[in-house]
């Protein structure tokens, strides 16, 4: 599903790669967690995947994609198959939660008929069924993040990436962002979720890619967060 | 493509922005209006050059004698030179003009200012021969010889006046299309800082839609039409105050040159014919600047 061979990423305005020769491999249906200091480069990782930014040296592929090579005018392609979450939910403050999921398909040249039907699915699906019709700033920091969730994932991608989904998020609602997710990747959809959030990875109990400047320092299947630090 | 997708986004954009746009819309009229002016100036200097070529006349003004006393061309002087003239085998043809004759032309002529015509009394216009050339270009020849005829008081080549005329319309023409294109470059800038504003002031909405994996179309379409829309305004303003300037300028102030036939006057089909170029022209204009700006400065 997701394969980096040798990968390194220098910044134009950096002297120190942000990414060093990462390997890594996750298949269809994991869930795997990527962890490590600030600015140890897991941004960078996501970013590579979603063809943001392309690598200096190595190859990446996501699905059947060739991201590093392929034609500009495919990127659409790739990330319609692709959903993403971030700390900072980036909603459309003048839509309604239902508009703002929307809108992930309608951009897309969706149907109308199909936006109908599967916009309150998804709403459903995230436990916001009554609260589609609310503007952003009238939900919670968790509720939130549950419609940009949605919107990831509206559109049945193969995998969601999420950048620290609960970095703005207190422990509990944390947890209920967790489950959610969970669910998710029990649809078969690949996870790949970078955090700081030590008592997340340690509940969780999934695989864990640790960065440090760069580089691949661990690969555990089922991981926690400090071992060995 | 959702066709009501991107056309709300564009209205949103135009809204938002509405200072913006009514900057671009306005510099944009001044410019299509200007180049509008320029290029009706051109078609009435076309069409009065083309009425000319074909009858450049050389007006042969007789003397106060003549001009008070013969009415009718009979006595032998007049009668004489009329014969010379209508024998001359560079000539193609000759009309005879009283003093009375002349008066009523040149109240046509300046129906428009009766107070030129209060300046002018009848015995100060001649009688005079209209000649039509047989060769018009050159009436300097005709000039030379009969300048010093007998009853002759001065041989007047319309050509020299036409040439003078028809440089000092160049020159408008010219000045015209120079603050056109000055507008223009204004026009362009506008609307190429329109763009950006807008498509930064829509950022947010512009990176979810590339992170869904909208396409180009999507996501620039709507800057792309903005432009294109406002320029399309512009223009149809443009197009409005031409003929506005038409009916309340042109025809009024210029009115009676036009009926006697000095110049051809502009008509609503000149006007009708320019306005195509002027819409064009704009939407090439914007849409090119609109397509430059994104692929410059916005990322996909
Ligand atoms: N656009 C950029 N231009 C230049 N350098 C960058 C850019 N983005 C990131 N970097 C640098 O690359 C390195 C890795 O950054 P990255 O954002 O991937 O880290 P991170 O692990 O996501 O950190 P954090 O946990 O703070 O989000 C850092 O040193 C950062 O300064
Ligand atoms: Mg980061």
């Amino acid at each position: 599903m997701i394969r980096l061979e040798h990968v390194s990423k220098v910044y134009k305005t950096s002297t120190r790669p942000a990414l060093e020769d990462v390997s890594v491999v996750v298949d269809k249906g994991e869930f795997v967690f990527l962890i490590g200091a600030s600015g140890s480069g897991k941004s960078t990782f996501l970013r590579l995947l979603l063809r943001e930014e392309v690598p200096s040296r190595g190859r990446v592929y996501v699905a059947n994609f060739d991201v590093a090579r392929m034609a500009r005018r495919r990127v659409p392609r790739l990330r319609q198959s692709i959903g993403c979450v971030f700390q900072d939910f980036r909603l459309l403050n003048n839509k309604t939660v239902a508009e703002n999921v929307a809108f992930a398909l309608e951009v897309i040249g969706k149907p109308r008929n199909t936006i109908r039907k599967v916009v309150p699915e998804v709403l459903e699906l995230v436990g916001l069924e009554g609260k589609s019709a609310r503007m952003p700033h009238e939900l919670s920091g968790g509720e939130q993040q549950r419609v940009a969730i949605a919107r990831a994932f509206v559109n049945r991608p193969l995998m969601l990436l999420a950048d620290e989904p609960t970095g703005n998020l207190d422990p509990d609602t944390s947890q209920d962002i967790m489950l959610l997710l969970e669910r998710i990747n029990r649809t078969g959809t690949t996870v790949l979720m970078a955090t700081h959030d030590h008592s997340i990875v340690d509940s969780m109990r999934r695989r864990v890619v640790e960065l440090d400047l760069g580089q691949v320092v661990r690969d555990d299947a089922r991981g926690v967060y400090g071992v060995g630090r | 493509m959702r066709a009501s997708f991107v056309f709300s986004e564009v209205l949103t954009g135009l809204r938002r922005n509405v200072t913006m746009t009514v900057a671009m819309i306005l510099t944009t009229m001044i410019s299509l209006t200007l180049l509008g002016g320029g290029l009706l100036v051109v078609r009435m200097i076309d069409k009065t050059q083309a009425v000319y070529q074909e009858e450049v006349d050389v007006n042969v003004n007789l003397t106060k004698d003549i001009s008070a006393n013969d009415k009718e061309c009979t006595q032998d002087t007049c009668a004489d030179l009329r014969e010379r003239l209508e024998s001359d085998p560079a000539i193609e043809a000759v009309t005879f003009e009283n003093r009375d004759q002349a008066l009523v032309r040149f109240k046509q002529i300046f129906e428009a200012q009766p107070e030129m015509l209060k300046l002018v009394r009848a015995d100060a216009l001649p009688a005079s021969f209209h000649l039509r050339l047989v060769n018009p270009d050159r009436p300097e020849v005709i000039s030379q010889t009969y300048s010093g005829a007998v009853g002759v008081d001065s041989v007047v080549d319309e050509s020299e006046f036409l040439e003078r005329l028809f440089s000092a319309f160049n020159g408008v023409r010219n000045l015209t299309f120079a603050i056109a294109l000055i507008q223009a470059v204004a026009a362009l800038l506008l609307i190429s800082n329109t763009v950006q504003v807008s498509a930064f002031t829509r950022r947010t909405e512009v990176n979810i839609m590339r992170l869904v994996g909208a396409t180009r179309w999507y996501t620039q379409l709507p800057f792309l039409l903005e432009a294109v829309v406002a320029g399309l305004v512009g223009a149809v303003l443009a197009i409005g105050l031409l003929v506005a300037g038409k009916v309340w300028f042109l025809d009024t102030v210029l009115g009676g040159v036009f009926a006697s036939g000095v110049l051809s006057p502009i008509d609503g089909l000149d006007i009708l014919l320019v306005s195509p170029w002027l819409l064009l022209t704009s939407i090439g204009i914007s849409a090119v600047t609109g397509y430059v700006t994104l692929r410059l400065y916005v990322r996909q």
